[in-house]
């Protein structure tokens, strides 16, 4: 794979926690306009790997490139112009708390383009509020005042207030009930298919992993140690990866899009006849 | 126009990535958004996304007529913001679109399907209502947060008398961690703070007394204010500062991690467990730490006597013994420990109130705080008046 093709390139990373160490030579590409699935035992480092890709935590030896460009011990200004380009979805939403909805949307817009005049600003929230499937009294709630599901909504919304190429996503369905963690599938991906986003997405959730990621990075052994579409990785022969895929629950999660599949070329055959 | 922002499920998404994508990669630099007219057509040029908008949208609303038409056919790339620009002026002023290519069609078109009716702001009332409601929430507020103490207190009362009728149930270990805390660990702080207190009355008092040639009543005056007054009511609101908040706070974030809840389930009253500890510890103590707060005082007002009025330690002593009333001393003594109950109970009480997020916490820290020292200083007046009608001056 060309390196151009890649917007998150990974080398060598590693990461250090005083003795314990998390992640020791670990690769991994992320190409554009792509869905990737991170998973990983709990304490593999999935969240370590985001938090290093975004500047987050400071790798002990490794680079990180994003949109070309290292993102390590780089100067602020420069970083700031890749930072605009990204957004993130904290595992809780990470919403500010003191501020309603329409206003942590708008605090992105502000930060960067200053000039954008207050109703073009309330206008962009508004239909960002929208598209991000929150109810349209939203807007001025706090976010004490939602729900997780819609907490996390506007946590997205504000991810992508700045129109980003890239988004990273923690977790975005721990916590949802199945409704709404599906429905939360859906909306990134209908939202990644409109906007052309590049998706970083880490995930425990089986059924998003079927449903919407195009590759999966398994994190084990301190390393990403396979990549590919599920099939692929379903033929290697890796006892993690095995009993995580063909777990009870990896069994159920790829039966569900299966019967999915199913129904939907039954319907299209009854539409066609 | 190679497509940018080509949608379609019938895509496998993985292999035409790089395809879809062209424009984006390598990063470079679009040129900034701009606009022509002609003929009442607009044409854009440039990035219409929101990195290069620019000026042009306050350019737009400044515009003499509304175009008829937008032609789209030079712009490089568009983004959801530049949809909504073009969207504006469709919805607005009708405008037909020119020359758009597929993508940028159906961007326009997703993100006229976004324009619904959306509330952005809270409602705006008038300043007048406004301030009228926020007064009678405070209001409101006040009278239950007084309601809200008194039941407290009741309760703290009830589970008292369990306790003295079942005393195996006292737990003596809480009891003598509170101790430590709110008392042996405050002995520092607090003898410092009295100590300076001292010497600041001292010094102040010397210097006004003077003018009269007075200042041998300085003793008087380091005496019996401290005794009466300054000692208790400094060590009050120095354990309001270190002990009452830290009892919102502990209590605050565990009613958030549900461990008092846990602590009912099991059967585990959390008044007996945690409250009664520091709230018998703190009336316990409280006099103790009065008394010891008003003797350095008064050590540190001998020492300032000793320097600055030549006043040798035991005249010093024997002119204290004279000036001071024993009564001084029980009025110090009868007000400590309510005051620390006050103390006690306020950070207690606003701890047990947290709910919700991790930010109530510290409101109900320093709410403990400020309604503590507020009832202390509010009931020390009142004792002033009772102690002068009973004769005790």
């Amino acid at each position: 794979m060309a390196a151009g093709e890649s917007i998150i390139c990974v080398r060598g990373l590693k990461n250090a926690f005083g003795e314990q160490v998390i992640h020791d030579g670990l690769d991994l590409d992320v190409r554009r306009g792509e869905i990737i699935g991170v998973v990983g035992g709990s304490g593999t480092g999935k969240s370590v790997l985001m938090r290093s890709i975004i500047g987050l935590q400071l790798p002990v030896e490794g680079t990180v490139e994003v949109f070309g460009e290292s993102m390590i011990d780089r100067d602020e200004d420069e970083a700031v112009q890749v930072r605009k380009r990204w957004g993130v979805l904290f595992q809780n939403g990470a919403l500010f708390s003191t501020l309603t909805v329409a206003e942590n949307i708008e605090v992105p817009l502000r930060e960067y383009y200053p000039h954008l005049s207050k109703e073009l600003l309330d206008e962009i929230a508004g239909y960002k509020v929208v598209m991000s499937g929150l109810p349209a009294n939203a807007g001025p709630k706090y976010p004490s005042e939602l729900s997780g599901g819609m907490r996390k909504r506007a946590g997205l919304a504000r991810a992508l207030a700045l129109d980003p190429q890239l988004v990273f996503l923690d977790e975005p369905t721990a916590g949802l009930d199945p409704i709404g963690a599906a429905a939360f599938d859906n909306l990134i991906l209908e939202l990644q298919r409109t906007l052309g986003l590049t998706v970083f997405l880490i995930t425990h959730d089986l059924d998003t992993l079927h449903a919407i990621c195009d590759r999966v990075a398994v994190l084990a052994d301190r390393k990403v140690i396979a990549v590919g579409t599920i099939p692929e990785l379903l033929a290697l022969d890796h006892p993690w990866i095995q009993e995580y895929f063909n777990g009870p629950r990896g069994r159920a999660a790829a039966d569900t899009v299966e019967r999915i599949h199913a129904t939907q070329a039954g319907n299209k055959e009854a539409g066609g006849a | 126009m190679v497509a940018a922002y080509m949608v379609g499920t019938a895509f496998r998404r993985q292999s035409l990535a790089v395809a879809r994508f062209p424009r984006q990669c390598p990063p470079r630099m679009t040129a900034p958004a701009d606009f022509t007219t002609s003929d009442g057509t607009l044409k854009f040029t440039g990035g219409l996304t929101l990195a290069r908008m620019g000026d042009v949208p306050q350019r737009l609303d400044t515009l003499d007529t509304p175009p008829t038409a937008v032609d789209l056919s030079g712009i490089e790339r568009i983004d959801t913001v530049g949809a909504w620009m073009v969207h504006r002026l469709v919805r607005d002023h009708g405008t037909r679109i020119e020359g758009a290519d597929e993508d940028a069609a159906r961007l326009i078109d997703q993100v006229s399907q976004w324009d619904q009716p959306v509330q952005v702001r809270p409602d705006a009332t008038p300043p007048f209502f406004r301030v009228l409601a926020q007064m009678g929430a405070a209001t409101t507020a006040a009278f239950q947060t007084l309601l809200g103490l008194v039941g407290f207190l009741g309760q703290i009362v009830i589970a008292c008398g369990d306790l003295i009728r079942h005393p195996k149930r006292i737990r003596g270990n809480a009891f003598a961690r509170q101790f430590e805390v709110v008392g042996v660990d405050a002995l520092a702080i607090v003898g410092l703070m009295s100590f300076l207190i001292g010497i600041v009355i001292a010094q102040q008092g010397a210097v006004q007394l003077r003018q009269f040639g007075a200042e041998v009543f300085t003793i008087n005056l380091i005496g019996r204010i401290t005794l009466r007054e300054l000692g208790v009511l400094m060590t009050a609101i120095m354990v309001a500062g270190r002990s009452g908040s830290a009892f919102a706070a502990q209590l605050g974030s565990m009613k958030l991690a549900e461990e008092v809840d846990a602590m009912r389930t099991i059967g585990v009253s959390p008044v007996e467990a945690l409250v009664l500890p520091r709230v018998g510890a703190t009336v316990v103590l409280m006099p103790l730490l009065g008394f010891y707060a008003s003797l350095v005082a008064i050590i540190g007002g001998g020492i300032l006597c000793w320097i600055s009025l030549d006043i040798p330690p035991t005249t010093y002593i024997q002119r204290i013994r004279e000036v001071v009333p024993i009564t001084d001393l029980y009025v110090g003594l009868v007000k400590a420990p309510v005051f620390g109950l006050i103390v006690a109970m306020a950070g207690c009480f606003q701890g047990m109130q947290v709910e919700g997020n991790a930010e109530e916490v510290g409101l109900r820290t320093t709410a403990a705080v400020v309604q503590a020292i507020f009832l202390v200083i509010v009931l020390d007046a009142f004792f002033a008046v009772f102690f002068t009608s009973i004769g005790w001056n």
